[in-house]
């Protein structure tokens, strides 16, 4: 076993900046999602991002693109179908997942050929992330941290308890808008690393494990970065290993870091109870 | 007669587009404090979502004056909804719910000072839950979390208080101090608060409305089975623990349970 020697090459490099850069674009936004419940949510974009792509692969141009347009159109239409009609949000959402999924199976099965593209689209190909979407990765990262920096009380007051916020004049649709749109950008670019079937991992297992250990926001979002970043790169360097799947063998290690915590914990609380008594 | 602060002028507010409360006329006035009683489903917490900013007008004028007069568009509000409707497992802790309190547009959207830890400090330590700060929300017990968004309700010192069934959870200890703290605040503050608790509240409030549809104001604080039957307000007259003697105006308090159906 030689862990230098895949360092020496630039796709391993490229994986490991892209864990990086993953790690913190998920901690953020999966931790939001998490504490706020939109999970749902966003399985939702995910799957109606992949109406983009089939949209992109049919017409040959970048899938990144159409699904990042997938993903924003579905992003905005639920948020606004749950706020001002009254159409119930899940059902919005269950309507968008599998209409997504529908268009991109229908363009996908009209574009003639082999379609090398959908099993790296759905299952995720870290090893073959580009640098264009290195960079895309790096400036979705600096805004997501501006944008958490710079509004993080009143992030933390609509996301809490909407209604109440609007009492304070705080502005609610700015901040919801700008974060379900950051949501769906996180997702797309995600969707590289580890696919549209497991991206909704990688943005809720770091913040879960995180929520084991900790009970308030801010601490939340920087345990899940350090989570998400040992998992991926632990992950990463298990599949060069094992060789197997990198995506599927970086969600496997986030989930046996999540079920080694939650057993250190269950064992704490164990001895803590047994001294008391 | 002390400035009027809010000017409520034939208003309708709901949900869709659609009316849960109709026609509402009402002035408050600096002082007052209105105890807002009504049946279920009659629209008690959509008229305090209402005026709460929550929720717009369908039709009608819901105008904001400051206590020097004066028409304004942001009046300063502290409201406190219906403990039931939160996530309790919200990773958030006390401090941080109350802190929330401070936000507003003008400013404070992006850091807190150490003076708003010390007015949140002040604020628990007045509602004795100074031991709670650190705590998460989903550690506390009904009663606890009630005095916490109190605390989120009064830690800017709003002209107006807001409550929704402040006295759900609490406890006979804590409501007889809230009761207290309220009659304390009121001097500074002026109250509106939707009760079910008819039994409590005609000793504290200075005036009733009767929220079922529409709105029927009463300007003195009885509760009796005539005012009930004559603002059709269907509700039960229950009371407990110990009545205020003042209450019980009427002399008809044994009929009472059976005719105000």
């Amino acid at each position: 076993m030689n862990l230098i020697e895949p360092l020496g090459y630039v796709f391993f490099q490229h994986a490991l900046i892209a864990s990086v850069f993953s790690a913190i674009i998920c901690g953020f936004i999966g931790a939001y999602i998490v504490a706020r419940r939109m999970v749902f949510i966003s399985g939702g974009i995910t799957h109606a991002s992949f109406g983009g792509m089939g949209l992109a692969y049919f017409f040959g141009f970048n899938y990144l693109l159409g699904a990042a347009i997938f993903a924003l159109i579905s992003a905005l239409t639920v948020e606004y179908l749950s706020k001002r009609t009254e159409v119930r949000e899940d059902s919005a959402i269950g309507m968008l997942w599998s209409l997504g999924m529908a268009i991109g199976i229908i363009f996908t099965f009209l574009t003639p050929g082999y379609a090398p593209n959908l099993m790296s689209a759905l299952f995720g190909s870290i090893l073959a992330v580009s640098n264009t979407e290195l960079w895309l990765m790096a400036g979705l990262a600096v805004i997501i941290i501006l944008f958490f920096v710079e509004f993080f009380p009143a992030i933390l007051a609509v996301a809490f308890d909407i209604e109440y916020a609007s009492t304070h004049h705080i502005p609610v649709n700015f901040i919801n808008y700008s974060l379900i749109s950051l949501i769906a950008l996180a997702i797309v670019l995600n969707i590289r690393v580890s696919g549209i079937i497991l991206v909704l991992a990688m943005m809720t297992i770091p913040p879960v494990t995180a929520n084991l250990l900790t009970k308030r926001l801010k601490p939340m979002i920087l345990l899940s970065i350090a989570l998400g970043l040992a998992g991926n790169v632990l992950g990463l360097i298990l599949s060069y290993l094992l060789n197997l799947p990198s995506g599927a063998t970086i969600i496997v290690t986030h989930i046996l870091i999540f079920g080694i915590i939650k057993l250190c914990k269950s064992v704490s609380k164990l001895t803590v109870h047994e001294r008391i008594l | 007669m002390s400035n009027k602060l809010i000017e409520i002028n034939d208003l309708s507010a709901g949900y869709y587009g659609k009316p849960v409360i109709h026609h509402i006329q009402l002035t408050v006035y600096e002082g007052d404090f209105i105890g807002i009683i009504g049946p279920n489903g009659g629209g008690k917490t959509t008229f305090l979502k209402t005026i709460a900013g929550i929720i717009k007008p369908l039709s009608g004028s819901l105008k904001f004056y400051s206590p020097e007069g004066g028409l304004i568009e942001n009046p300063k509000l502290g409201y406190l909804p219906q403990v039931n409707s939160f996530d309790k497992s919200f990773p958030i802790s006390v401090e941080e719910v109350v802190l929330t309190g401070l936000l507003s547009a003008e400013g404070r959207l992006s850091r807190f000072k150490a003076s708003d830890k010390e007015k949140v400090r002040k604020v628990l330590e007045r509602l004795n839950i100074n031991h709670l700060a650190s705590k998460s929300i989903g550690e506390l017990s009904g009663g606890q979390m009630q005095r916490v968004f109190l605390a989120r309700a009064i830690v800017s010192e709003p002209w107006i208080l807001l409550l929704d069934e402040p006295s759900t959870y609490a406890d006979n200890r804590f409501e007889a101090e809230l009761y207290e703290l309220l009659a304390q605040l009121n001097e500074k503050m002026t109250i509106l608060m939707v009760s079910h608790d008819l039994g409590m509240i005609p000793s504290y409030v200075k005036s009733i409305a009767c929220v079922n549809g529409r709105l029927h104001y009463h300007p003195t604080p009885e509760i009796t089975p005539e005012i009930l039957r004559v603002y059709n307000c269907p509700i039960e007259l229950i009371t407990h623990g110990m009545v205020p003697h003042r209450v019980l105006s009427t002399h008809q308090e044994n009929s009472s349970t059976d005719e105000s159906y």
